[in-house]
């Protein structure tokens, strides 16, 4: 006898990501989801970033990691509230997680909520943590075809980052090609090429990440009135 | 890697379902697992053998239906699939289309033991 269900796997972690969702949406709290592989240059990408805003600023960052605190102590010498999340093994960051360590670390919008998952192209496009973008980082040691090899996170990722430009003069790394893949399994895939280290390029991110909050503030204010 | 996760998610889920039909045993829950869901068929075959050995589900199967990427034409409504990441329209030839299918990964149904008249 068969008894039909329909329900998603990650049900739990959908409903908790629709609250979180809607909590942003009401406090006017921005969040993108940074996602790549281990030593893609996530924690580099965010140093810099941080460096270029003013402590005026409203800015949070959560970064998760299967075990230590070193990122969190690399990002907390910006004046911005940093919170490690180690999973103890966990491969991803789910919506509880983020949920338990955004309210234990008391950030309230409006501002920027940047948090850096697990190191892993894999496990963490599966779970929905609410946030407004997933932005896949790409780095130039890795191959142009991985957007191939992974596309789920490809697909579900608003903005493809190149990181590590500066290193292109020494290895076979062809930025078209990883693009061309990047858009044959996500054809409206934006893309930006920098290096956290030069800074070269970083302006386009700071500029797209400005933009896209200021295009999510917009729409929250419309829909909160 | 994370198919550990996902095979709780589903036993769960199954547990869950399961209360609402006491004394039923359920033989199978059949699942959709997308080409985009980033989850591996085997390695969550594995994973859930794993997690069910020696306990009350050691018994309880799982029927995996593997979706492929679907696509929707803009300009002519076509469906078509794209095995070779070719998004054109075979019917149109329009290059404007939005995935309908393969992002799956769903609990679709439990065969549950048929029930028998009881004296």
């Amino acid at each position: 006898m068969r008894e039909i269900v329909e329900k998603k796997v990650l049900s739990e972690n959908d409903r908790l990501a629709a609250e979180l969702r809607q909590r942003y949406r009401e406090q006017h709290i921005f969040c993108v989801n940074l996602i790549s592989s281990p030593g893609s240059g996530k924690t580099a990408l965010l140093e810099r970033t941080l460096a270029s805003y003013t402590q005026a600023r409203s800015v949070a960052v959560l970064t998760g990691d299967i075990q230590t605190d070193n990122d969190a102590r690399r990002l907390s010498g910006y004046g911005f509230p940093v919170r490690q999340i180690v999973t103890g093994g966990t491969c991803h960051l789910d919506a509880r997680m983020v949920d338990r360590h955004l309210t234990e670390m008391g950030f309230r919008g409006p501002g920027l909520l940047l948090v850096e998952n697990v190191g892993n192209l894999v496990c963490p496009s599966s779970y929905d943590l609410g946030e407004a973008a997933k932005i896949v980082l790409l780095s130039v040691t890795e191959g142009e075809d991985k957007p191939l090899k992974y596309p789920g996170i490809f697909h579900r990722a608003s903005l493809m980052i190149l990181t590590k430009t500066d290193l292109l003069p020494y290895v076979e790394f062809n930025p078209d090609l990883a693009l061309e893949n990047a858009r044959k399994v996500h054809p409206e895939i934006e893309y930006i090429a920098l290096s956290s280290r030069t800074g070269e390029g970083f302006d386009q991110w700071l500029h797209w990440l400005n933009a896209l909050q200021h295009k999510f503030q917009q729409a929250a204010a419309a829909i909160n009135s | 890697m994370h198919e550990i996760g996902i095979a709780s998610s589903i036993l769960e889920c199954v547990a869950a379902e399961a209360q609402r039909h006491p004394g039923t045993q359920v033989l199978a829950v059949g699942v959709r697992i997308g080409e985009l869901s980033s989850v591996d068929k085997d390695a969550l075959d594995f994973a859930f053998e794993c997690i069910t050995h020696d306990t009350e589900w050691e018994h309880l199967k799982l029927q995996v239906e593997w979706c492929p990427r679907r696509q929707k034409c803009g300009a002519c409504a076509h469906e078509f699939s794209v095995p070779d990441l070719d998004f054109t329209c075979p019917k149109c030839g329009s290059n404007h289309s939005t995935c309908i299918g393969g992002t799956e990964l769903d609990i679709a149904y439990l065969e549950l033991e048929e029930p028998c008249a009881k004296s």
